[in-house]
C-alpha cells in the first residue's frame, strides 16, 4: 500500500498522465464537437493516423513544428469534409462511411510515407516540441511546477482547446447552432440555420482536432512516424465522448482519468510484476474505463438526433 | 506488381546493355518477401536488408509486401508461388497453419519462413532469431556498468523470441553482478513508441540505470533522462551516442545467403536455420562499443572477450529459455 502511495504523490506519475491525456483530449473533443452537431466520426482512428503522418512528414521536410501541427489540421479537416460529404448532404451511413474514412486515411498515411521514404531501414526523426522547462512560469510553480514544466506546448494546446470548445459550444450563436442541428435540425431549419453547413463545419472542425491529437504522437510524444501508432486511440475517444456525456469538462475528466489508469498500471506492473499476469495490467484501464462508462452513461442525454440523417422538407 | 514489372524491365535493359544473355538474367532466383509489419521494424529489417543485398550482388530479384494483414497473408503467400517465386521469406508465427498449407500446394517452391515451430517436409524450412549469445554479452556489460543494480527491461509481448533473449540478457548481467536486479514489463504491442517510452520513464523513475531497448522508444527515454540502453537487433548507437552502450546484433545474411546457395543447386530442404543465427556461422555478434570503447572498463571488456571466444569455440552454452521474464525487483 506504502508503494501505491509513493506511486500517487510522485511528479512523474502526473507528468505522465498528462502526456497520455492528450492525444485523447484532442482527439475525444474533436468527436464530441462532430457528435454535438449529430454525426458520428468513426473516421476518427484514421484521421489520427493521418495527422500523425501529415505532421510529422510536414517537419520532416522541413517546416517548422507549428507548421506541421497546422497542416495535420488541414488534413483532417479534408478528411472530416469527405466524411461530412457522404453522411450529411448524401445521408449515408454514418456507421460505414466513418470506418471507409478510417480504412482510406490510414492506408493513405503508409502509403504516402512509404512513397516518400521507400527505403528507410531505421524510421527517421525530427527534433520533437521540448518540455516547457523549470525555469517557464508553470513551471516554476510550486507543487505542481514540476508536472507542468514535463508538458510540451501541445498539451497546452490540448487543455486550452477544451476551454475553447467548451465556451463555444455553451456561449456563442456558433456554438448553439452546432447544437441545434445535433438535437432537432427540423427547428433549426425553421430558425433559417443551413443545417447541412453547419453540420459539414462542425464535422471538419472536430477532425481537424482529431487530426491535431494525432500530431501529437509523432511531434510531442515520440519523433518518429510508425505503422499502426494509434493503436486505437481514437477507439478509446470514441467511448469518451459517451463517457464525457458529451461534454468538454466532463470528455478533459475521462482522458485524464483514462491517462491515470494507463500509468498505474504500468508502474504497478513493475512493482509486482511477478504476481500478477502483466495482461491484467494492460487490461486495466480498459475495464475500469468501462465500469465508469456504465456508471457515468446512464444519465447521458444524448444529442437528439445524433446519427439522423437530416433531409430538408422531409417529415 | 508495378514494381517487379518495372524491375524486370532493368533486368532486361541492364542484360542488353552489357552484352548479357537475357537467358543469363533470367536464371537468377526469384525471392519474394512476405512480412507482416513495415520493413523498418528491427526483426524484419534483417530479413529485408539481407535480401536487399542479394538482390545488389546480382544473385536474386527481390520483390516484397510489408504490413500484410494476418489474414491476408495466405492469399499474399500464394500469389508470389503462383507468380514463379522460387524462395519465398516471411514470417509464420501468428499464421503457422495456413502457411505450411501453402508450403504443402507448392511443393516445387522454397519457404524459408520465421517460427517457433520445427521444419516441415519437403520445402517449409524455419528460421528465428537466435541471437541469446551476443545478448548474453549485452547483459555482461549491463551487468558491470550499472551503478544502482537496477536494469530495466521494457519488451513488446512475451513470446519465445523475445523471451531468450531477455533471459540470455539477464544471465549475462547476473554473471558478472550477482546483486543486479531486474524490473520487467509488456506494453502489449509491438508498435507504440510513446507507450514503450512512458514504460521506461517509469522504470527510470524507479532507479533503473541501464534499459534494455527491446522496443523503439526505450532508447529515447534513457537518453532523455541520461541513462545507458542496450540495444537488441539493430546497432542504435549512432541515433544515441551517448547512451546506447552496446547491442545485440542480428544478421540474417549467412541464412539467406545459406538458403539461396541451397535452392540455387537444388538441395533446399526443411531444415532448421535457426542455426545461422548463431555467432558462430556470423549470424549474430556483439556491435562494436565505438564511443563506449574508452568508458566500459577494461577488465570488464575482457571479461566479455573472453566469453565470445568461449562461446565461439564451443566452450560455453548460452541457454535458451522461452519462459516469461519477471521482475525480481
Amino acid at each position: 500500500m506504502d508503494i501505491f502511495l509513493d506511486i500517487l504523490i510522485s511528479a512523474s506519475l502526473w507528468a505522465t498522465v498528462l502526456r497520455i491525456a492528450t492525444p485523447l483530449i484532442l482527439g475525444t473533443l474533436g468527436e464530441l464537437v462532430c457528435e454535438r452537431a449529430g454525426v458520428l466520426n468513426l473516421g476518427i482512428e484514421g484521421i489520427m493516423t493521418l495527422g500523425a503522418m501529415v505532421g510529422w512528414m510536414t517537419v520532416y521536410q522541413g517546416g517548422d513544428l507549428w507548421t506541421g501541427v497546422l497542416v495535420a489540421a488541414l488534413a483532417g479537416m479534408l478528411a472530416g469534409l469527405l466524411h461530412a460529404a457522404l453522411t450529411v448532404p448524401l445521408g449515408l451511413s454514418q456507421h460505414v462511411t466513418g470506418i471507409g474514412v478510417t480504412l482510406l486515411a490510414t492506408s493513405l498515411s503508409y502509403y504516402t510515407y512509404r512513397l516518400v521514404l521507400p527505403q528507410a531501414t531505421t524510421p527517421p526523426t525530427v527534433t520533437p516540441f521540448q518540455p516547457i522547462g523549470d525555469g517557464s512560469l508553470l513551471g516554476s510553480l510550486p507543487v505542481i511546477g514540476p508536472v507542468l514544466a514535463q508538458q510540451t506546448p501541445l498539451t497546452y494546446f490540448a487543455l486550452a482547446a477544451v476551454v475553447v470548445v467548451a465556451w463555444v459550444l455553451h456561449r456563442t450563436p456558433v456554438g448553439l447552432a452546432v447544437r441545434m442541428v445535433g438535437e432537432n435540425p427540423a427547428a433549426a431549419d425553421a430558425q433559417g440555420l443551413n443545417v447541412t453547413g453547419v453540420r459539414i463545419g462542425a464535422v471538419m472542425a472536430g477532425s481537424a482536432l482529431m487530426a491535431v491529437g494525432g500530431a501529437f504522437l509523432t511531434l510531442s510524444a515520440f519523433n518518429a512516424f510508425f505503422f499502426n501508432m494509434i493503436n486505437g486511440r481514437g477507439w478509446i475517444c470514441i467511448a469518451l465522448v459517451v463517457f464525457a456525456s458529451w461534454r468538454p469538462g466532463k470528455a478533459l475528466l475521462g482522458a485524464l482519468l483514462f491517462a491515470l489508469f494507463d500509468a498505474l498500471q504500468t508502474r504497478l506492473q513493475q512493482v509486482s510484476g511477478a504476481a500478477i499476469p502483466y495482461q491484467i495490467y494492460l487490461m486495466m484501464p480498459y475495464v475500469l474505463s468501462i465500469v465508469a462508462l456504465i456508471v457515468m452513461s446512464r444519465r447521458a442525454a444524448y444529442p437528439r438526433a445524433l446519427m439522423v440523417p437530416f433531409r430538408k422538407g422531409e417529415r | 506488381m508495378i514494381r517487379k514489372y518495372v524491375m524486370a524491365a532493368v533486368v532486361a535493359a541492364v542484360a542488353a546493355a552489357g552484352g548479357m544473355s537475357v537467358a543469363e538474367a533470367a536464371e537468377k532466383l526469384k525471392v519474394s518477401g512476405v512480412y507482416t509489419v513495415p520493413v523498418e521494424q528491427q526483426w524484419v529489417s534483417r530479413i529485408h536488408k539481407a535480401l536487399t543485398a542479394a538482390e545488389e550482388r546480382g544473385d536474386i530479384d527481390y520483390d516484397y509486401s510489408e504490413s500484410v494483414a494476418n489474414a491476408d497473408y495466405e492469399r499474399v503467400m500464394r500469389e508470389y508461388a503462383e507468380g514463379g517465386s522460387d524462395l519465398v521469406v516471411g514470417e509464420a508465427f501468428a499464421v503457422e497453419q495456413a502457411a505450411r498449407r501453402v508450403a504443402k500446394d507448392y511443393p516445387e517452391t522454397a519457404f524459408l519462413m520465421g517460427s517457433s515451430f520445427p521444419a516441415q517436409d519437403p520445402n517449409f524450412a524455419v528460421f528465428d532469431n537466435f541471437i541469446h549469445e551476443p545478448s548474453y554479452l549485452t547483459g555482461m556489460i549491463a551487468g558491470g556498468m550499472t551503478k544502482s543494480n537496477v536494469i530495466g527491461i521494457v519488451g513488446g509481448y512475451p513470446i519465445p523470441e523475445v523471451n531468450r533473449l531477455m533471459h540470455a540478457f539477464m544471465a549475462g548481467a547476473k554473471e558478472i553482478n550477482p546483486d543486479v536486479k531486474f524490473m520487467v514489463s509488456f506494453i502489449g504491442s509491438w508498435f507504440d513508441p510513446p507507450k514503450a517510452k512512458e514504460s521506461a520513464f517509469a522504470m527510470i523513475e524507479r532507479g533503473a540505470d541501464v534499459m534494455y531497448a527491446e522496443r523503439f522508444g526505450v532508447s529515447d527515454a534513457a537518453k532523455e533522462k541520461g541513462v545507458l540502453a542496450i540495444g537488441n537487433v539493430i546497432d542504435t548507437q549512432a541515433q544515441y551516442p551517448d547512451t546506447v552502450v552496446a547491442s545485440a546484433l542480428w544478421h540474417m545474411e549467412p541464412t539467406i545467403d545459406k538458403a539461396i546457395a541451397a535452392v540455387k543447386d537444388g538441395s533446399f530442404k526443411a531444415e532448421d536455420y535457426g542455426l545461422y543465427s548463431y555467432m558462430k556461422h556470423g549470424g549474430g555478434s556483439l556491435a562494436p562499443l565505438g564511443t563506449f570503447e574508452s568508458k566500459v572498463p577494461a577488465d570488464l571488456k575482457a571479461k566479455v572477450e573472453a566469453k565470445q571466444k568461449a562461446i565461439l569455440d564451443g566452450s560455453f552454452t548460452v541457454k535458451v529459455d522461452d519462459s516469461e521474464p519477471k521482475s525480481t525487483l
